[in-house]
């Protein structure tokens, strides 16, 4: 009789504190909500759609952040797709056992790299090299095209871009490789067996069976994207303009929060930051639900679950 | 004859970009802890671990404060999330096979993939507002807020890898179903479950863009934890962007100190890895 009161209670008291964390995520966007609203009731969906940050008139609309997001977002997903694929291949399929485990050690590595250094590094070494060499060669040989053209600053959306797909490629690597793992050996011993090269077996065998696999990786590495703050902030430039040029500096959602959040005076100013937060959340939040959908559709029931 | 040497050489190519991809990865990581270590060990000197910040101008000065606050950050929101997170995980593991235990678990991947600086956003609302003070304890809170789903999946994880035979033995003897979780299930899983939370650990000890609108910073030791708080990931920030050499030496030095923390927690964190998997499970 005591035994099942006490069993009782642990139950009971295990799931209040399992609640609990459903809980706070509930009041966390409930809390965002409320605070947001003196903005979303006063530009409504224009919020979205205009161009003019104007703290001291207290105009608020979040183009310019949600173009610089999306576009040093779609940026590092440009440069990080493809090698985290080639990595996931090397590791995967082509490496001898030797080299796989150091390897895959010193690329996890890149993720246990705080982003405030990243940042660091974005400043100190990685926009002085893109100003000085990557920079000038690119204006020179493909200057005909608007995204390579203007002046160079080091800062700006190109070096916010290729620091983020340096912080997403473990991220997309892993799991990439992962999924590459669970795809059956049968797949590639058929491919083989008709003749295929060693390459072809890898195309048609091991990325066609994981197709579904690699783009829920790719949406993870977005999702990370998305919300990187210190990083960004600390190279983009963080100037509220849209231009063309990837040279230009930029803005993003995660760094303009984190720059006027504390000296947000007003009530309306301080409301339209806690939108462009709330958009935020909503924001990865379906990245993350597609990915994991995608994930688990190749993997099934993997062992554990897959995270960055 | 030809198609079949186009086809090789293609395999061939294709394979060699593989290969230039992994190593091409290794560049930027060698470059990143190649400045970190040259220029903070340049930087670094017995000043940095004793000293306060100085102000401009005056040479030399630490981030003592900075270290010891990112310390009591870690430890404050240890406090809180160890415990939701684990007692979590044993929902999960234990009572959790119903939809109940699906929406916890949808949940706490949510509250994975939030960005942190919108638990930041969170934090300040919550904390920062009503109190009308940055504190450490709305930077912990924070803080924990990042640990909780780590911890609670991996509990889970954890709690699941032990074998049904050993519960069901313990049962069977008449045990209560909470001392045979606490006890017997929890123990077993024990090393698995400090592997998680040293993760976790490792994770939030750099993350700067929750603690920026809740623990502030501060330049000189605080007061009560009701105050604001320096951090080190905090205090690299403000020096890397100030436009002054000596404290972008700091910055550095910090850096480095940063990740050489982060390291250690993750080495230890490997070691009890390996202590797990030498034991046999079987006691």
């Amino acid at each position: 009789m005591k035994i099942k009161f006490v069993d009782q209670a642990f139950k009971r008291a295990t799931t209040v504190m399992a609640l609990s964390v459903v809980a706070l995520v509930v009041l966390l966007v409930f809390s965002m909500a409320c605070r947001s609203m003196p903005a979303i009731r006063k530009f409504g969906w224009h919020f979205l759609f205009t161009g003019t940050w104007d703290p001291v008139k207290e105009v608020f609309g979040a183009l310019p952040f949600i173009f610089g997001t999306v576009v040093s977002s779609a940026l590092a997903l440009l440069i990080a797709v493809p090698v985290s694929l080639g990595i996931a291949v090397y590791l995967a399929e082509l490496a001898p056992s030797y080299i796989k485990q150091p390897l895959s050690f010193l690329i996890e590595l890149l993720a246990a790299i705080p982003s405030v250094v990243y940042g660091l590094w974005g400043i100190f070494a990685l926009a002085p090299f893109l100003r000085g060499s990557i920079q000038p060669f690119l204006s020179k040989y493909f200057g005909f095209l608007p995204i390579f053209q203007g002046e160079f600053y080091g800062v700006g959306m190109l070096t916010a871009g290729i620091i983020l797909s340096i912080m997403i490629i473990p991220t997309i690597s892993s799991i990439s490789r992962e999924v590459f793992l669970a795809v059956p050996f049968s797949q590639r011993e058929a491919a083989l067996a008709l003749g295929a090269t060693r390459w072809e077996a890898i195309r048609l065998a091991v990325l066609g069976y994981a197709r579904p696999g690699v783009m829920g990786a790719v949406i993870l590495g977005l999702g990370r994207a998305l919300g990187e703050t210190m990083a960004v902030t600390m190279v983009i430039g963080n100037r509220p303009e849209i231009s063309a040029s990837l040279f230009a500096p930029s803005y993003t959602m995660a760094s303009v929060i984190a720059n006027e959040f504390t000296e947000a005076t007003g009530n309306l100013y301080l409301s339209a930051l806690v939108e462009i937060g709330l958009i935020l959340f909503f924001v990865t939040l379906v990245v993350n639900i597609i990915a994991r959908a995608l994930v688990w559709k190749v993997s099934g029931k993997v062992k554990g679950e897959i995270r960055e | 004859m030809n198609t079949y040497k186009r086809r090789k050489i293609a395999s061939k190519l294709m394979c060699a970009a593989a290969f230039l991809c992994a190593f091409l990865t290794l560049v930027p990581l060698i470059s990143i802890f190649g400045y970190v270590f040259a220029k903070g060990i340049a930087s670094i000197n017995p000043d940095f671990f004793t000293n306060l910040p100085r102000p401009v101008g005056e040479p030399g000065g630490g981030m003592s404060n900075a270290i010891v606050g990112t310390l009591i950050l870690i430890g404050l929101s240890c406090l809180w999330a160890i415990p939701l997170g684990i007692i979590g995980g044993i929902f999960l593991s234990e009572f959790g096979n119903n939809k109940l235990g699906t929406t916890v678990r949808f949940t706490a991947d949510v509250l994975n993939g939030v960005p942190s600086i919108v638990i930041g956003i969170f934090a300040y609302t919550l904390f920062v507002l009503p109190m009308k003070s940055f504190s450490a304890i709305s930077g912990a809170f924070a803080l924990g807020m990042i640990m909780i789903p780590t911890i609670m999946r991996t509990t889970e994880e954890m709690l699941r890898m032990v074998p049904r035979t050993l519960r069901e033995a313990a049962l069977a003897l008449g045990i209560s179903q909470f001392r045979t979780t606490v006890s017997i299930v929890l123990r077993t899983a024990l090393p698995g479950i400090l592997t998680g939370i040293l993760l976790a650990i490792a994770r939030i000890a750099g993350e700067t863009a929750p603690l920026l609108f809740t623990a502030f910073g501060n330049r000189f030791w605080h007061q009560s934890l009701t105050q604001p708080i320096a951090a080190l990931p905090l205090q690299i920030f403000v020096y890397a962007i100030s436009p002054f050499d000596d404290w972008r030496r700091q910055a550095w030095a910090g850096a480095f100190v940063l990740i050489v923390i982060i390291f250690l927690i993750s080495f230890i964190s490997r070691f009890v890895i390996g202590l797990h998997y030498k034991s046999p499970s079987s006691r």
